[in-house]
């Protein structure tokens, strides 16, 4: 079996394992959109070359040719990019309102603040209102 | 790389890389849209967030080790997954057997325009399309209730905010001259759709690319006086309502929902209006959405500075 001719597959993986790694890896939310939208390309990229056929022209009829590409995977990722320009802008938007309510993009920061508001409402449920030491030690490690 | 400009700007070049690459495999229309969209208005949005977040990421303390060992082995089971499938540009793949030879084949006869991915677009798969206009629409409404700014803010730094860009000379009498343009440019990938590659999609980001570039070098509050906001945000639902309204008059006149033949006495006529309708609903609705959100971007980069 003649396996090269699935070259444009393991691309597709590749880029989509890099997006993949930076989403998982990186805690910077503005990191973390970059990558989703490089995982979005790979997808793209697998819809569009499966409709890819070797010697066949853009699917835009023309008298002088036959052979044209599959339009189907275009219609469906034409809206893609579309929507999916839609869908990073409001994640942008939720970053800029983390940032605003937290000031930090980081993940970990994020939830050592989380975290914090969690014990406090806690110590504060228990009458401990003014123990806030007990869990300032753990942030400074 | 800790800079997150770096990081943005490569990102805008990948996009417009894979463009090319769209391009190569014979999907014009795709390629268009990620060049414009990809390249133009999401490195855009992403360098307007980063003027309100940190420019520098910060040192993770985590080893990424056991991200990479679930990155791999993911990626060891995909391979072994496309073992199976069809070879890259074989004619003969179960994808070109099911629906693609009869567009291919019929829409010449059934809705008479030579750009098939126009005809599927608008025509066959018309459901779809107007619902993810509606998503976008739907992003367009999240991204307004989530970065809104009050009257009385905007009101007050209108006075006092100057366009960022006002001494560069140069940008501004090029802008000047461009502007015309890529609006008319807008127009004519929006109505030649039908014929070439193009579209409502491509269209709409085309011609929100065009007044963005006029807000960034002449300051919000010239555009407002063109382009008013609460005329932008009635639009974005008004290229929707268009879009769906053209499926009730099919309906109204005895067809299924988005079925244009009967708008016309002649079918084929009927599909040229209905798609003419429903292209210029999309084309409005993003343009509408598109600089509606880099109006709230900005607006929010102005709240932070002058409203402290």
């Amino acid at each position: 079996m003649n396996i090269i001719g699935l070259y444009n597959y393991w691309i597709v993986v590749v880029l989509m394992l890099i997006g993949f790694f930076i989403v998982i890896a990186h805690e910077n939310l503005i990191k973390k959109l970059v990558g989703l939208s490089i995982f979005q390309t790979s997808v793209f990229f697998l819809y569009i070359s499966m409709g890819k056929v070797a010697g066949a022209t853009a699917p835009i009829l023309d008298e002088n040719y036959q052979l044209y590409s599959n339009p189907l995977p275009h219609v469906l990722i034409l809206t893609a990019i579309v929507v999916g320009i839609a869908t990073t802008a409001m994640g942008l938007a939720l970053v800029v309102r983390i940032y605003e309510a937290y000031g930090s993009i980081e993940e970990s920061d994020i939830q050592v603040q989380d975290n914090n508001d969690r014990l406090e409402d806690y110590l504060e449920a228990y009458g401990h209102k003014n123990d806030t030491h007990l869990f300032n030690q753990d942030k400074d490690e | 790389m800790s800079d997150l400009f770096a990081v943005v700007m490569l990102s805008g070049i990948y996009s417009l890389l894979s463009a090319s690459l769209f391009l190569d495999l014979d999907a014009v229309d795709v390629a268009f849209t990620e060049a414009s969209v990809g390249a133009g208005i999401s490195t855009l949005l992403f360098l307007a967030t980063l003027k309100l977040v940190p420019r520098y990421e910060k040192k993770s303390r985590y080893k990424p080790t056991l991200a990479l060992g679930v990155v791999i082995a993911t990626g060891a089971l995909l391979i072994y997954g496309t073992l199976d499938m069809p070879h890259f540009g074989e004619a003969d793949a179960p994808v070109h057997q099911h629906v693609a030879p009869r567009y291919l084949n019929d829409s010449m006869n059934e809705v008479g325009i030579p750009n098939v991915v126009t005809s599927i677009l608008a025509s066959y798969r018309g459901y779809d399309t107007l619902g993810e206009t509606l998503v976008i629409f739907t992003a367009g409404i999240g991204v307004l209730s989530l970065l809104m700014v009050s009257r009385r803010t905007k009101e007050k730094a209108l006075q006092k905010v100057p366009a960022d860009m006002q001494n560069q000379i140069i940008l501004r009498v090029v802008a000047k001259m461009m502007l015309p343009l890529i609006l008319i440019f807008a127009l004519y990938v929006q109505f030649h759709g039908d014929y070439g590659p193009g579209g409502g999609f491509q269209a709409g980001v085309i011609f929100a690319a065009g007044i963005i570039l006029y807000t960034m070098l002449f300051g919000l509050s010239l555009t407002q006086k063109v382009i008013k906001t609460e005329v932008v945000e009635r639009l974005t639902a008004f290229g929707v309502l268009l879009y769906a309204g053209v499926g009730i008059a099919c309906m109204l006149l005895g067809g299924n929902f988005l079925d244009y033949n009967v708008l016309r006495h002649d079918p084929v006529h009927g599909q040229h209006l209905g798609i003419l309708l429903v292209e210029l609903g999309v084309g409005i609705t993003v343009a509408a959405v598109m600089i509606t959100l880099f109006f709230k971007f900005t607006w929010r980069t102005v709240k932070h500075k002058y409203n402290q």
